[in-house]
């Protein structure tokens, strides 16, 4: 019948076109850094100096900013992360406490980056900015560690919802048998729950980190954008997200715009990486 | 096992439990402050002009964000009419081949393409629609923003109709109902509650994005509701008022952040209860 074949094609064609849009974003973005992939060279890579005036463009102290936010905040996360897991997945799995504590984090998760960033801004900021005064480093209140501690709350939710589900998948037999043994729940925890779910975490930990890495407007308010690297956790800094979104609607020239967009491509290949990384492990846990 | 041993695991095991619980408390601290911020700071710049006025003139107190709010419901409205149908049929093409090699590798696709950075989504728009037609327009916003719900609906929808029982479907085709039909007036209806909880909560996470619309839709100062001219969007005010050294904006940024969260909240409370009064039942 030609309405079934027209449906049929139709699913076919659309789903296809899934696959084209994701190669036509890397060509887009490879085709739009071409001219900075010339021009610059493998110094993009490791040339501390970017100075759209004088057409220098090195990448290194947004790729350092990147990993040190993305890393520290990733530190910080994971104890957060499984805490939640754990209390969620193992000691309340119903009742007032975990509807309480479910509720939070889907608002957590729900609140968007912008405003992140413009809470940050007006209340972490000055605090951090006392803090800096009473341990006598320059006062900026914005900067590495400012950026980091906002992320985490950001990529909390994500990593222990991640981890929850890993957890609830524990088979419940291995949990009774240690029960009857005598074990307590700390030992359960320690001795079957986190060993039995260890790489079903690691892909969730790896996806925020995903997340953390490409984060924008939350960073963008909160590091100080200073396109240097960053010599203390105090410091400014800049991430290579954070770069495009103050820099890309006000390139002038050509180069600068194409040097953007290559580190756009990069930001797309690394998070591109870690999620089918993570998507894996996580595939192979649920069979 | 004497008695001291039993009595130290078990209070190991109680202090852990506290040390759990004190740690979850930790991370409510920063919600609770961010929550406590919106509601002192935002409430008070809420009036009824604030939603029907536009902003005011540089200097000037007072002023609304009609056309932000207008902006933003335009790009969602762009971004839902290109990503709802897309999404829906290869969320259909997912569930109805899921042994096929073709919907592995679409899967992988919709994976990268939800984990991929919403700025680097903001570069894809502009070299596709801004840089050739050489003007920052709502609909290359909306199609960064289409680009983002994607894959969310579409793994909804398909994960709805993995759910339907499969009697359901060989009953209306040995009836001689046509596939097409079977899937559209059967199946799809079935799974409906969920497949709109979906896009609603897909809506609600796209609501909020501001890094792909800085160099989209770019904002605009103006009421305009032109697809290929800049348009205003709500976090994108939020940004330029926050960043700006007046008080005044900064109000008008607060007042903006309590609408925008409490839109997006409000969307995610109907999601849940759409999803959970209508549920499938067989």
């Amino acid at each position: 019948m030609f309405n079934d074949k027209l449906f049929k094609y139709s699913l076919f064609f659309f789903s296809i076109l899934m696959l084209l849009i994701l190669a036509i974003i890397f060509f887009t973005l490879l085709d739009g850094s071409m001219l900075a992939i010339k021009n610059n060279g493998f110094s993009f890579l490791y040339s501390s100096i970017w100075n759209p005036v004088m057409d220098e463009y090195g990448a290194l102290p947004f790729l350092s900013g990147t990993l040190i936010t993305s890393f520290l905040s990733l530190i910080i996360c994971i104890p957060f992360a499984l805490v939640v897991a754990i209390l969620l997945g193992e000691y309340y799995k119903k009742g007032i406490f975990s509807t309480a504590l479910n509720t939070a984090i889907e608002l957590l998760a729900g609140i968007p980056s912008i405003i992140y960033g413009f809470w940050g801004l007006f209340f972490f900021v000055p605090i951090m900015r006392q803090i800096q005064m009473r341990v006598n480093v320059p006062p900026f209140g914005v900067g590495i560690i400012t950026a980091s501690i906002i992320l985490t709350i950001m990529i909390i939710p994500y990593a222990a919802s991640i981890a929850r589900e890993i957890i609830n998948m524990v088979p419940s037999d291995l949990k009774e048998a240690a029960y009857s043994l005598g074990a307590t729940r700390l030992e359960i925890v320690k001795n079957i729950i986190l060993p039995h779910s260890f790489s079903g975490i690691f892909a969730g930990i790896l996806l925020a980190l995903g997340r953390a890495l490409g984060e924008t407007m939350a960073v963008t308010m909160v590091i100080g954008n200073a396109n240097i690297i960053p010599k203390s956790f105090f410091s400014p800094g800049n991430t290579m997200a954070s770069l495009i979104a103050n820099e890309f609607a006000e390139a002038a020239q050509n180069i600068h715009l194409s040097s953007l967009v290559q580190i756009g491509l990069l930001l797309f290949l690394v998070t591109a990486i870690i999620n089918i990384i993570g998507q894996k492990v996580l595939q192979k846990f649920k069979y | 096992m004497t008695d001291y041993q039993f009595n130290k695991r078990i209070l190991l095991d109680k202090i852990f439990k506290y040390l759990l619980i004190l740690m979850a408390t930790i991370i409510l601290i920063p919600l609770f402050l961010i929550l406590y911020f919106l509601f002192s700071k935002g409430i008070q710049a809420l009036n009824w002009n604030f939603f029907y006025k536009m902003p005011a003139a540089m200097g000037d107190l007072g002023g609304g964000i009609a056309n932000a709010i207008v902006g933003t419901i335009i790009l969602i409205l762009t971004a839902s009419i290109i990503a709802i149908p897309i999404g829906i049929l290869v969320g259909i093409f997912l569930a109805e081949y899921k042994d096929l090699k073709l919907s592995y590798w679409v899967k992988i696709s919709c994976e990268i393409l939800q984990g991929t950075p919403s700025i680097v989504i903001g570069i894809v728009a502009w070299s596709w629609i801004v840089k050739p037609m050489g003007i920052f327009s709502a609909f290359s916003g909306g199609i960064a923003l289409a680009l983002m719900m994607l894959p969310i609906i579409i793994r909804s929808v398909e994960e709805t109709i993995k759910l339907i029982p499969l009697n359901l479907k060989e009953a209306s085709l040995s009836l001689g109902v046509p596939y097409y039909k079977t899937i559209l007036k059967v199946i799809l209806p079935t799974g409906l509650s969920s497949i709109i909880s979906g896009i609603l909560l897909s809506i609600s996470r796209i609501a909020g994005e501001t890094a792909p619309l800085i160099f989209t839709a770019s904002g605009n100062p103006f009421m305009s509701t032109n697809l290929f001219r800049p348009i205003e969007s709500m976090p994108l005010l939020i940004f330029r008022y926050a960043s700006s050294p007046f008080p005044n904006l900064h109000n008008i940024a607060w007042g903006a952040s309590f609408s925008l969260v409490m839109f997006i909240l409000i969307l995610n409370l109907i999601s849940k209860g759409v999803s959970k009064k209508w549920k499938i039942k067989y």
